[in-house]
């Protein structure tokens, strides 16, 4: 029972991760996939956060009587993750808007029919 | 006077000058800036070489910070090599490009195309470059977005859906790279290369480390397109402007092989990776299948560009079966292919996007009686062709007989009788081409609407492209020398962290320049 309750930030990692990765993959629908690929890729920044935390330290800033810190640099590197994924949904959704400008439909089965990618 | 600043340059280079690209926002003065930055990244990749090859490492510390706190640009041969591969023909694309772009993209798309590709080379060139497993990432995510945005560019609306499957497909190779890169920082603390390295080497058969690798083999398998994790590539290579098929083609994945081998041999170590993990029987596997799978969808193709695709994953299969077989030869071989299949892919589909310029069809039936009407374009990817077959005096030829050589140095009979059987595979896609395109009529008589030789801007690099075939397939001595040169380095343990590093910081230059003034 310790084992799940003391990794408990890791276990909702495991879930996100899980849960983004089956929405890519089975909705149908483009800005869906594009949902799913958002939470998959969250999950991962908050393992990096997790990594970065120690236990009874302090937020990474100095001040008088603080002696232990958690570790900044998870922190820096997943924000220029989320700023990637930021950018990667962007072009997604761009992508998604010129898809419904040129098919007159965003889910998948629908153009897939009109168009064989090969 | 700038030459330590070498390292760094055909990174920032690129990524200032497409901005710049996009202010200038007309097609011909986006085209010209794109090709002179591109031209000097491919000068400073050449001299990087030579400088590499002669002096060993070169470390540069960017902001003057210190590795392993600071964030490290480090080149040796390997990374040298396809730096000076993907900047030239990156080049020779951009030269090709004008005449290929003004026919197949909108004009108001011109800067964006160009913009993009310059944010394409510099992501690129920052992987190579980049001696931080973090940065790597971002780098990847930077090539990565330009390149969906490339593949979209292309009129026909196919290419929307096929750049959507491969921007989902590649985001989540990237994020499993980023997962991976995230369990060795838990473990070791660090994400300098050479610290991981070090570090990885004391946590023997740590759990985290394990899945941290897994994570990192399958994210970069998807980036590079190995067997059953290539379903984005065939739509987005077929659909994409001829240009970018022809750029992609010859670099994207290149350097995605060459992320694989940073990662087995110089993080992880060949032994880790093969003795206790057993991937390479994994990779073994996977590399015959992709080889033989992959050429025979080719040959039943109608459409050349997707036949080209197919062929480009099956010739990846090489590269990868090169590094599987775990001696310093095999991979000499792959690194070796990865140089060689870049000047013949590149020339393959530069002459299809000439074809296609002129008959505004990549069909088999196109390419009918077009060894009359465009005699250049076709003697270039007859000969391209006979390298991708592996035909004596030419560049295919060396790679696949270095290929077979390894096979047999380790007995592995089979392995090098499947080589060549491959390699008659390839003899039926290529062949269906020739044949169309000197032994048939043209469909419709060419008196209504003649078709004529491909502009000279386009046979200009494709020309190059080829005679670097040829060259490279007769006097191997540089291609040779830097690939065994590399593999030799790569593979020796210990190696790469004992070599003292050509220590170049913008700091000391800084201070130089400051004593100058």
């Amino acid at each position: 029972m310790s084992f799940i309750v003391d990794y408990y930030n890791y276990w909702i990692v495991v879930f996100l991760m899980m849960a983004g990765f089956y929405i890519v993959i089975s909705a149908n629908n483009l800005v869906k996939k594009i949902v799913g690929l958002n939470i998959f890729q969250t999950s991962v920044f908050m393992m990096y956060i997790s990594i970065g935390k120690v236990q009874g330290g302090s937020a990474p800033i100095v001040a008088d009587g603080i002696t232990s810190y958690s570790n900044p640099l998870p922190h820096v590197l997943i924000l220029t993750a989320i700023v990637v994924g930021v950018a990667t949904t962007a072009v997604g959704l761009a992508l998604v808007v010129r898809i419904k400008r040129a098919y007159g439909t965003v889910e998948e089965n629908e153009f897939e029919d009109k168009d064989a990618l090969i | 006077m700038f030459e330590q600043h070498f390292p760094v340059l055909p990174i920032i280079l690129p990524l200032i000058a497409a901005p710049l690209c996009m202010l200038l926002g007309r097609s011909q003065l986006a085209w010209l800036l794109a090709t002179i930055v591109s031209g000097i990244s491919f000068c400073m990749a050449a001299a990087l070489l030579v400088m590499t090859l002669d002096q060993g490492v070169l470390s540069y510390a960017l902001g003057g910070w210190e590795a392993p706190w600071g964030i490290e640009m480090r080149l040796d041969v390997a990374n040298a090599l396809v730096l000076s591969v993907v900047t030239g023909i990156s080049t020779l694309v951009l030269v090709y490009a004008k005449a290929s772009v003004a026919k197949e993209i909108p004009v108001n798309q011109h800067t964006l195309f160009y913009t993009a590709h310059l944010m394409c080379l510099a992501g690129l060139s920052g992987i190579l470059t980049t001696g931080d497993a973090f940065n790597l990432f971002v780098f990847l995510e930077i090539s990565s977005l330009a390149t969906y945005t490339l593949v979209s560019l292309a009129s026909d609306r196919r290419a929307l859906t096929a750049a959507f499957r491969y921007l989902v497909m590649g985001t989540i190779g990237a994020t499993f790279i980023l997962i991976g890169v995230g369990m060795m920082y838990m473990k070791t603390g660090t994400l300098n290369m050479l610290d991981l390295a070090a570090l990885i080497g004391e946590y023997d058969y740590n759990r985290t480390l394990n899945t941290g690798l897994a994570f990192i083999l399958i994210g970069v398998c998807i980036k590079l397109a190995l067997f059953p994790l290539h379903m984005w590539l065939p739509p987005a290579y077929t659909h994409a402007p001829s240009a970018v098929s022809a750029f992609l083609a010859s670099t994207a994945t290149k350097v995605a092989v060459y992320v694989m081998i940073r990662f087995i041999f110089t993080i992880y170590g060949a032994e880790y990776v093969f003795y206790r993990m057993g991937m390479d029987v994994i990779l073994l596997v996977l590399a015959i299948v992709a080889i033989f799978n992959c050429s025979y969808v080719a040959t039943v193709q109608s459409n050349v560009k997707t036949m080209l695709a197919y062929s480009s994953v099956a010739q990846i299969g090489y590269m990868i079966l090169g590094i599987s077989l775990v001696t310093a030869a095999g991979l000499m071989a792959g690194l070796l292919h990865i140089f060689n299949h870049a000047l013949m892919k590149g020339a393959l589909f530069m002459a299809v996007g000439a074809v296609f310029y002129r008959t505004g069809s990549v069909d088999i039936k196109a390419f009918r009686g077009l060894g009359k009407t465009m005699p250049w374009t076709m003697a270039a990817f007859t000969i391209a062709g006979l390298s991708i077959i592996g035909v004596p005096l030419t560049a295919g030829f060396v790679s696949k007989w270095y290929l077979v050589t390894a096979a047999l140095e380790q007995q592995h009979w089979v392995i090098a009788f499947l080589v060549l059987i491959g390699s008659l595979l390839a003899v039926v896609y290529i062949g269906r081409i020739l044949e169309a395109a000197y032994f048939k009529e043209a469909v419709e008589p060419v008196s209504e609407k003649t078709i004529k030789e491909a502009p000279l801007m386009m046979l200009v690099p494709m020309w190059i492209l080829v005679l670097a075939n040829i060259y490279f397939g007769i006097d191997t001595s540089l291609s040779v020398t830097a690939a065994d040169a590399a593999a030799n380095w790569l593979f020796e343990p210990g190696a790469q962290s004992a070599a003292q590093a050509v220590s170049q910081t913008s700091a000391q230059a800084a201070s130089e320049m400051g004593a100058a003034r």
